[in-house]
C-alpha cells in the first residue's frame, strides 16, 4: 500500500430508529493521504468533515455509525496494513493516540478542569508505553518545551483554568504528539485562538511535523489555514467530496462554483472588495438531497441537468478531481437538450 | 477533600444551609447519644400510662406508661439508621446502573431504563410495601425495600448526568488518545455525577425516613417494641383525643427532620449547581 491511509466508498449513517431509514450524512467519500503530507479538509459547517474524520478513529457513536461497504486502510508502522472499520474496541483503544491522535477545536474545554496538566500529558503514556513515573514526568517536560511552553515545570502542576486558549492549544498538541503518532487529525485547531496566535500555532505544527515526520488532516473552513498549511486540499460539500486538487490547483484552477464561492467569500485586507461575497442560500440538510447535483440550489451556473442527474467525480486535469456538470465535458447547449 | 471543605464552606455562608448543616448534626448528635441522654429505658414501662408532660417525664408518656422522651431519642437512631443505610442501597446500585445505561446506551441502557421506569411507575410506599411483604419484618428488611425503591431515582440521576458528562469535549478527547473506557468512567466522568448526586441522596434520605415511618405507621416497618416514630404515632392514634402529646411529639420529630433534610439538601443544590448562582 503506498498511502498511509485510504478512505474507500466511506459514508456515516445517521439512525432515525428501527422504523425508518437511517439518513447519509456523509457518502462515497474517498480519499488517500500520503505519508508526511499535509491534507485539507474544508467545507461549510455541517459538511460533514468532522464525522469524516473521527470515523478514522473509531470516535462515532450513536445516533452515528459508519454505513456498509465503507473502507478505511491505515498502514501501522511495522508496515502491517489494517482496515481501521473491522478493529475491536480495545485495537482501537491501543491505536488511538498511538498511531493516531486528534486535536480539537476547542482547547478551553478539551482539557479536563479536575487535573492537572502533568496528568492530562501522562494520561496517554500510561496508556501506551510502560514508563515509570518519573520518565513520564520527564516526557511530559520534554514534550513541553517542543511545543514552546514557557516556564514547563511550573505549567505542569497547573490546571487548565490557569492557562490561556493558545497555551492550552499547545498543551494539546504535546498530548496528541507525545507517543509519535503517524497521523494527526486537527479539527480546527486554530478557530477558537486570537487571530496573533493562530499563525504560532500553525508554524508550530508545521514545524513538529517535520521533526515527528507526521502526516496531518487538516479540518478547516478557513481557506487561509489551507493556504498557509496545506499540499493536498479536499472540499467537502453536503456530505461529499465535491473537489480535490494540490494546493496550488484548488487556488489558481479553481473548478467547481462551489469553491469558487468559498474562494470569494474570503475577506481581505486592503483590497478594493467593496461587499463581502456571501454563496447564497444554505446547505441542505441530509435526507433532503435532490436528485441532481447538490449545488444545483445555490449555484450560479446551475444547468437543467443540474437538477436531474448528479454529476460524478471526474478527474479535469492531473490531479484534480471536480464534481460538477460543468467540468464533464458536455457544453451547455448539450446539456439542455 | 478540597472540594469538600470548599463545599461546606459555600453551605455555611447560606443561612439556610447553615440552619440545615446545624440542624442535621443536632439530630445525628441525639440518635448518638440516644443512650447516654433517654432517662429512661425506652421499653420499659416506668410510670403512670398517658402522663402529661412533666418535670420527670418532659414529653408526658404512652399508652404503656413508656417515657415517650427516650423513646423518641431511640426512635431518631431508628429513623438515621433506616434512612442512610436505605439511601446507600439505593444509592450504590442507582449509581452503577445509572453509569452503565448513561454511558453505554443503546439496548443496555433502554433494558435498564425500562425496568427502572416500571420501578418508578409504583407509589413508592406501595412498592416499598410489596417489598417487605415479600422480604418480611423488622429493620433489616424494612432498610432493603426502602433501598429498592430508591434505586431508579438515582438511576435516572447518574444516568443523566453521565450522558450530559458524555458529551463533554475532554471526554472525547481522553477516548481520542485512548484512554481505556473504565479510566474514562472514573477519572473523567464520574467527577460530573459526584454533585447532582449528593442533592438527590440527601433529598432521598429525607423521603427515606418518611417512608419507614409511613411503613411503621402501617405497622409493616419496624416492629414493636422497637420505638420507631412512624409505629408511635400508629399506637398513639387511638387516644389522640385524650394524650394527644402522645401523637404530637413523634409527629414534630418527622416533620422536623424531613424539613432539616430538605433545607439541606436545597441549600447544597445551590451550592453545588454553579448555573443556579445568581
Amino acid at each position: 500500500m503506498e498511502h498511509l491511509l485510504e478512505m474507500r466508498n466511506l459514508s456515516i449513517d445517521l439512525s432515525r430508529g428501527k422504523r425508518r431509514r437511517p439518513v447519509k450524512l456523509v457518502e462515497g467519500i474517498d480519499l488517500n493521504i500520503d505519508k508526511k503530507q499535509n491534507f485539507g479538509v474544508v467545507g461549510e459547517s455541517g459538511c460533514g468533515k468532522s464525522i469524516t474524520c473521527s470515523s478514522i478513529m473509531g470516535l462515532l457513536s450513536f445516533p452515528l455509525s459508519v454505513g456498509r461497504g465503507s473502507v478505511i486502510r491505515f498502514q501501522r508502522s511495522d508496515g502491517s496494513e489494517t482496515d481501521l472499520l473491522k478493529l475491536s474496541k480495545k485495537e482501537l483503544q491501543k491505536l488511538r493516540g498511538k498511531d493516531i491522535s486528534m486535536i480539537f477545536q476547542e482547547p478551553m474545554t478539551a482539557l479536563d478542569p479536575m487535573y492537572t496538566i502533568e496528568d492530562q500529558i501522562v494520561e496517554s503514556l500510561r496508556f501506551h508505553t510502560d514508563m515509570n513515573k518519573a520518565q513520564m514526568h520527564e516526557a511530559a517536560l520534554d514534550m513541553l518545551k517542543k511545543v514552546k511552553i514557557p516556564r514547563p515545570e511550573q505549567i505542569l502542576t497547573d490546571y487548565p483554568h490557569h492557562l490561556s486558549g493558545g497555551m492550552l492549544q499547545r498543551v494539546m498538541i504535546a498530548i496528541a504528539l507525545i507517543n509519535n503518532p503517524r497521523l494527526l487529525i486537527a479539527d480546527e485547531p486554530t478557530t477558537a485562538l486570537d487571530v496573533t496566535i493562530q499563525a504560532q500555532i500553525l508554524d508550530l505544527m508545521n514545524e513538529l511535523r517535520e521533526i515527528y515526520d507526521t502526516s496531518v488532516i487538516m479540518i478547516t473552513h478557513d481557506l487561509g489555514v489551507i493556504a498557509e498549511t496545506c499540499e493536498q486540499v479536499a472540499v467537502l460539500y453536503a456530505g461529499q467530496v465535491v473537489e480535490e486538487a494540490g494546493v496550488d490547483e484548488i487556488f489558481h484552477n479553481t473548478a467547481h462554483p462551489y469553491t469558487v464561492g468559498l474562494l470569494r467569500s474570503v475577506t481581505s485586507l486592503g483590497g478594493a472588495q467593496k461587499e463581502l461575497y456571501a454563496i447564497r442560500g444554505t446547505v441542505p440538510t441530509a435526507g433532503n438531497f435532490s436528485a441532481g447535483c447538490r449545488f444545483a440550489d445555490r449555484c450560479e451556473h446551475c444547468m437543467s441537468i443540474c437538477r436531474e442527474q448528479a454529476p460524478k467525480l471526474v478527474e479535469v486535469s492531473h490531479g484534480h478531481k471536480c464534481r460538477c456538470w460543468l467540468h464533464t465535458g458536455i457544453t451547455r447547449e448539450e446539456a439542455a437538450q | 477533600m478540597r472540594h469538600l471543605l470548599q463545599t461546606i464552606r459555600d453551605l455555611w455562608k447560606d443561612p439556610m444551609g447553615r440552619v440545615g448543616i446545624i440542624g442535621v448534626l443536632l439530630l445525628i448528635l441525639l440518635a448518638v447519644i440516644a443512650p447516654l441522654a433517654a432517662p429512661y429505658d425506652p421499653e420499659q414501662m416506668v410510670a403512670m400510662p398517658k402522663l402529661a408532660p412533666c418535670a420527670e417525664h418532659w414529653f408526658g408518656t404512652d399508652n404503656y406508661g413508656r417515657d415517650i422522651f427516650s423513646r423518641i431519642l431511640y426512635g431518631a437512631r431508628v429513623s438515621l439508621e433506616v434512612g442512610i443505610i436505605a439511601v446507600g442501597i439505593g444509592a450504590t446500585a442507582g449509581y452503577v446502573l445509572g453509569l452503565v445505561a448513561g454511558y453505554f446506551e443503546g439496548p443496555v441502557d433502554r433494558v435498564i431504563m425500562c425496568v427502572m421506569d416500571i420501578l418508578f411507575a409504583f407509589p413508592s410506599i406501595l412498592l416499598a410495601i410489596f417489598i417487605s411483604a415479600v422480604l418480611g419484618r423488622g429493620i433489616g428488611p424494612t432498610m432493603v425495600a426502602i433501598g429498592i425503591v430508591n434505586i431508579p431515582v438515582f438511576a435516572r440521576t447518574v444516568r443523566a448526568a453521565v450522558i450530559s458528562a458524555k458529551g463533554l469535549e475532554y471526554v472525547s478527547n481522553a477516548r481520542s488518545v485512548g484512554v481505556r473506557t473504565g479510566a474514562i468512567l472514573i477519572r473523567h466522568i464520574s467527577p460530573n455525577v459526584v454533585a447532582p448526586f449528593t442533592v438527590q441522596a440527601t433529598l432521598a434520605l429525607s423521603s427515606a425516613i418518611l417512608t419507614e415511618a409511613s411503613m411503621s405507621f402501617l405497622g409493616l416497618g419496624i416492629q414493636p417494641p422497637d420505638p420507631s416514630w412512624g409505629s408511635m404515632l400508629s399506637e398513639a392514634r387511638s387516644y389522640m383525643e385524650q394524650a394527644p402529646w402522645t401523637a404530637l411529639f413523634p409527629i414534630l420529630f418527622i416533620v422536623v427532620t424531613i424539613l432539616l433534610f430538605n433545607i439541606l439538601g436545597d441549600s447544597l443544590r445551590d451550592v453545588l449547581d454553579p448555573k443556579l448562582k445568581t
